[in-house]
């Protein structure tokens, strides 16, 4: 062929830009900006599963408590940019806090990767399985916590979750109210994907970097074989530490966008099935991999309404009624392809032989 | 009334039930190093079946405890049946995997199960029907019932057993061959895919009791059940030092005890600021307060991993 | 005489029942190959697993170019200059054969989070010199060409000196090896004699464990012996040859003739 490699891949690059800035409105104008609203989610789930994939992918540390950063960023925004705090203590906060989104943000990611800091020092130096057992543990009681911590003091109203969170405001426009720009109406849940898309595509950059660089070797190292990457001089608890703190990071940041997205967060979101499910995208997909972790976390963030639109009528003409509802159909789903996946195709959906072959080329060329 | 006194002896039949979880988990940790994530849940069907059957026996008419005990007859064997399949449909095949593979597999297991659980028993709360003698009997200032009594007698019974069993048979002698150095047994002549099968076919028997005794002891039972009363005794069986069989039996009743008593006293020493409701939270520091400090459990060996 | 390179002194080790390492004392000069033999679980590996942090040791110490050597914490002992390569070959397998000695540059390079990910230009430099290095590296052991491989796609041998160049890319000033022949044919043998010989024509001090003899007595400077856990004889390889002590460790399980 004679075009230029390299234009070949702008080019690229340049369509799928115009295909992701156009998506809502397709999407929008064909199935309804409820449809626009799953696809905000699907960018949250990415987010989410790139950072588990730093800890679990890359570093091979299985965190089955991993939603709990997620519940730390979502709750730090959920306190500090709703009434809460100055109704639950009206002696010490006068008004609501409100703080900007580009302040809460941050500090969320900070917050979170602190957690992911102080939850992994002590358990890092553990066996695979029982560090598996222990964030699992972890995650229980910040859930455990997040439930009942709304006596005596009330932080975060129990149960019935934290309610009126403001939606993240840029350039003075709340991104959940719509907006018109050159004549044309843009409606909120397609603000709100701009914004998850431009935080996502640096959440891609940040893993590929880190992934090519001698952190992400590092990680992948210790997954591989542990005692051979301490003899290589790899400082393992300080590098897995890291891959901690930085997965937390991301799912504090998913945390505060949805928080700012729903205007609720409330302790059911944040259990042992949603980490379960970011796992399933990150091992579905193919640990480590990227690309298959983006792939993993759409399929996974679209099949409950497929199912809600798939499976209901179709139970509905085979059997005259819904035998499985399409919950426990998900979640039996999920459960399958876990085991499926780990029989028949332990490196996930996308073939991993393909950064096999892109290295032999990069070979060729050189 | 002895408020004390009545925590150690809920703890007690508490740690009973810990105990034979426990041991499930440390049998197969034991001999393929796996953490049977979907344990609990079996734990959890075995309530659900003898539930079911408990209902069809009950119109018969037998005395209550005959129809418990039919209940439990009939738990027992499917559970055996469900511990047989997972080996052989998730496990075995991962035998040489990469280690994350069974532990993934295992948490797929444990979904799966629940859900069908949940298909087929809904998701509503079913209740134990009072057909045990629940009497009160006055013990050292504290109450204990006839069913604690039988909870507590049964679940000893059944761990002399099985120690015999371990020790002194044929059986046992290969189980423990297989978890010394499962080539080495199989040079010897050891059937270790027999035996493996054999070990989740005896720790899913347990849970089936287990399972019961959970229902009876709570008057109820859930298809979610099985996630905490699993997580609880794979901390139970770390406790005692995992791949022990002592430290699952002695680490049980520990946990059993220590959350009883965290129940009974946790307002009076935070000063009310923790209520009872975090006795969930109990487990699972004692979990990572061992695992952080005491890998190898309070009887278990400290073994260097090889390099 | 100048001080020895590495100088181990009442090294012992126990695991449970069995004691590994019995107050094992011995010191390598700079520039020499030294061999470690003796029977199987005689304690070799373990004597390498302490020396490199892997295990910690119960009672000794060691020090290396006249200072201590932190015992118990592999990546300082990287650093300070020991490498090694494992019995059983551990490579990450995973990862092509140029990444799994880029790996090896690891404790020399200092990039960190934020230089990985904004890329800077100290970033990139060290990048393109740790993959230079790497190759130059896969060069000198002799597989090059195999550079994009993956780990475990290469053969045996081949496995070996990988093991052998991600070791080197720590810079180490002691190589130490474990068996690197064992399961090597005749050829293979040969060549990985060439390349240890090359190794010391440039200076390195190699310390070798290896069940070959005839490689041994071959290629070292001096040898000592391990039975038990203790050091029953350490000389230069004719004189251990006929040590008697020697010869009764190894009476029925193998001749020490060459
Ligand atoms: N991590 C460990 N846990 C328990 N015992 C160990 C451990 N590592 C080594 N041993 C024991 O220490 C003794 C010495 O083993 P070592 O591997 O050092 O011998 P070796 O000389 O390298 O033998 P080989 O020639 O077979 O490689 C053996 O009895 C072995 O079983
Ligand atoms: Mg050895």
């Amino acid at each position: 062929m004679s075009v230029d490699p390299k234009l070949k891949a702008r080019l690229g690059v340049v369509l799928i830009g115009v295909a992701l800035a156009v998506l809502p409105f397709v999407v929008g104008a064909s199935f309804g900006n409820s449809w626009v609203r799953i696809i905000d989610f699907a960018l949250l789930y990415i987010m989410l599963a790139l950072g588990l994939n730093i800890v679990v992918g890359f570093a091979g540390l299985l965190d089955l408590g991993y939603i709990a950063f997620y519940a730390v960023g979502a709750y730090l925004y959920a306190l500090l940019s709703s009434p809460h705090l100055a109704i639950a203590f009206p002696q010490v906060f006068a008004a609501a806090p409100g703080w900007p989104v580009w302040a809460v943000l941050p500090l969320g990611a900070l917050v979170a990767g602190l957690f992911g800091v102080l939850l992994g020092a002590p358990t890092l130096k553990l066996r695979g399985d029982y560090l598996a057992i222990v964030t699992l543990g972890f995650g229980e009681i910040i859930r455990i916590f997040l439930n009942n911590l709304n006596a005596p003091a009330n932080i975060t109203n129990g149960p019935q979750g934290i309610n009126n969170i403001a939606a993240a405001q840029i350039g003075g426009h709340a991104l959940n109210r719509p907006l018109e720009l050159f004549g044309v109406m843009v409606p909120g849940v397609h603000l709100q994907y701009y914004f998850f898309l431009a935080l996502t595509l640096l959440v891609i950059f940040v893993c590929l970097r880190l992934q090519d660089s001698r952190l992400g070797r590092a990680w992948v190292a210790i997954r591989e074989d542990e005692v051979a990457a301490r003899a290589c001089g790899i400082n393992t608890r300080n590098v897995k530490l890291l891959a901690f703190g930085l997965g937390a990071t991301f799912g504090g940041v998913a945390g505060g966008l949805f928080a700012g997205f729903q205007g609720f967060v409330s302790p059911e979101s944040f259990g042992l099935l949603e980490s379960i499910m970011v796992l399933c995208m990150v091992v579905l997909g193919g640990m480590g991999n990227i690309a298959g972790v983006i792939l993993g976390a759409v399929l996974l963030a679209l099949l409950p309404e497929a199912l809600r639109w798939g499976a209901v009528p179709l139970q509905q003409t085979l059997f005259g009624k819904v035998l499985i509802d399409p919950e426990s159909l998900r979640l039996l789903l999920f459960g399958i392809a876990l085991v499926v996946v780990m029989r028949w195709r332990p490196a996930g959906l996308w073939p991993s032989a393909l950064r096999k072959r892109e290295l032999a080329a990069h070979g060729e060329a050189a | 009334m002895d408020i004390f006194i009545q925590q150690i002896i809920n703890g007690l039949v508490l740690g009973s039930i810990y105990a034979l979880v426990a041991l499930g988990y440390t049998m197969v940790y034991g001999i393929l190093g796996l953490i049977n994530f979907a344990h609990g849940e079996v734990v959890m069907i075995g309530a659900l079946t003898a539930l079911t059957a408990i209902g069809l026996l009950v119109p018969s008419g037998l005395p209550g405890p005959v129809v418990v005990l039919g209940g439990l007859l009939i738990a027992i064997p499917v559970c055996m049946t469900v511990g047989f399949t997972i080996e052989r449909i998730a496990y075995r095949p991962l035998r040489n995997a990469p280690r994350l593979a069974p532990l993934i597999t295992a948490i797929g297991v444990s979904i799966v199960l629940q859900q069908l659980a949940m298909i087929g028993w809904g998701r509503n709360y079913h209740t134990f029907p009072p057909l045990l003698p629940a009497a009160p009997h006055q013990f050292l200032g504290a109450a204990i019932t006839d069913l604690q009594i039988i909870i507590i007698a049964t679940a000893a019974a059944l761990m002399a057993a099985l120690v015999w069993l371990v020790t002194r048979t044929r059986l046992g002698r290969a189980m423990r061959a297989t978890a010394e150095n499962p080539a080495v047994a199989r040079l010897m002549g050891v059937d270790v895919d027999r035996v493996i099968s054999f070990t989740f076919v005896l720790g899913s028997a347990l849970a089936a009791v287990a399972g019961v005794m959970v229902a009876a002891n709570y008057s109820i039972a859930h298809y979610a059940m099985g996630f905490m009363l699993g997580l609880k005794a794979f901390t139970a069986a770390v406790l005692g030092g995992i791949g022990n069989l002592g430290g699952a039996m002695l680490g049980g009743l520990l946990l059993g005890i220590i959350e009883s008593l965290a129940a009974g006293y946790i307002g009076d020493l935070t000063g009310g600021f923790l209520g009872s409701h975090y006795k969930d939270v109990f487990a699972f520091f004692v979990l990572i307060l061992v695992l952080v400090f005491r890998p190898s459990g309070l009887m278990g060996e400290k073994v260097a991993e090889r390099a | 005489m100048s001080t020895p390179l590495l100088e181990a002194s009442g090294i012992s080790k126990r695991f449970g029942g069995v004691q590994a390492l019995r107050d094992v004392s011995l010191a390598i000069r700079a520039g020499e190959v030294y061999g470690l033999i003796g029977p199987n679980g005689a304690g070799k590996t373990s004597f390498f697993n302490v020396l490199t942090g892997l295990y910690s040791a119960d009672q000794g110490e060691v020090r290396f170019n006249g200072q201590p050597l932190p015992l118990g914490v592999p990546h300082r002992i990287a650093g300070v200059g020991i490498a090694r390569t494992f019995q059983n070959i551990r490579l990450f397998g995973a990862m092509s054969a140029l990444e799994n000695v880029m790996v090896g540059r690891h404790i020399r390079l200092r990039t960190g989070v934020l230089g990985a990910i904004l890329r800077t230009p100290a970033a990139r430099r060290e990048e393109a010199d740790t993959e230079a290095r790497a190759h130059a590296l896969l060069r000198y052991v002799g597989i090059d060409r195999l550079a994009n491989q993956q780990a475990t796609h290469l053969s045996y041998g081949d496995q070996r000196r990988l093991e052998i160049a991600r070791a080197l890319a720590t810079e180490p000033k002691l190589l130490a090896l474990d068996e690197p022949a064992a399961g090597m044919n005749a050829t293979e043998t040969a060549g990985l004699r060439a390349l240890i010989e090359k190794l010391r024509g440039d200076g390195l001090t190699v310390l070798l464990i290896e069940h070959d003899v005839k490689l041994v007595m071959g290629l070292c400077d001096r040898v000592a012996v391990l039975d038990y856990g203790e050091k029953i004889a350490e000389d230069v390889p004719d004189v251990v040859r006929r040590d008697p002590r020697v010869i009764a460790a190894y009476l029925g399980t193998e001749a020490v003739d060459a």
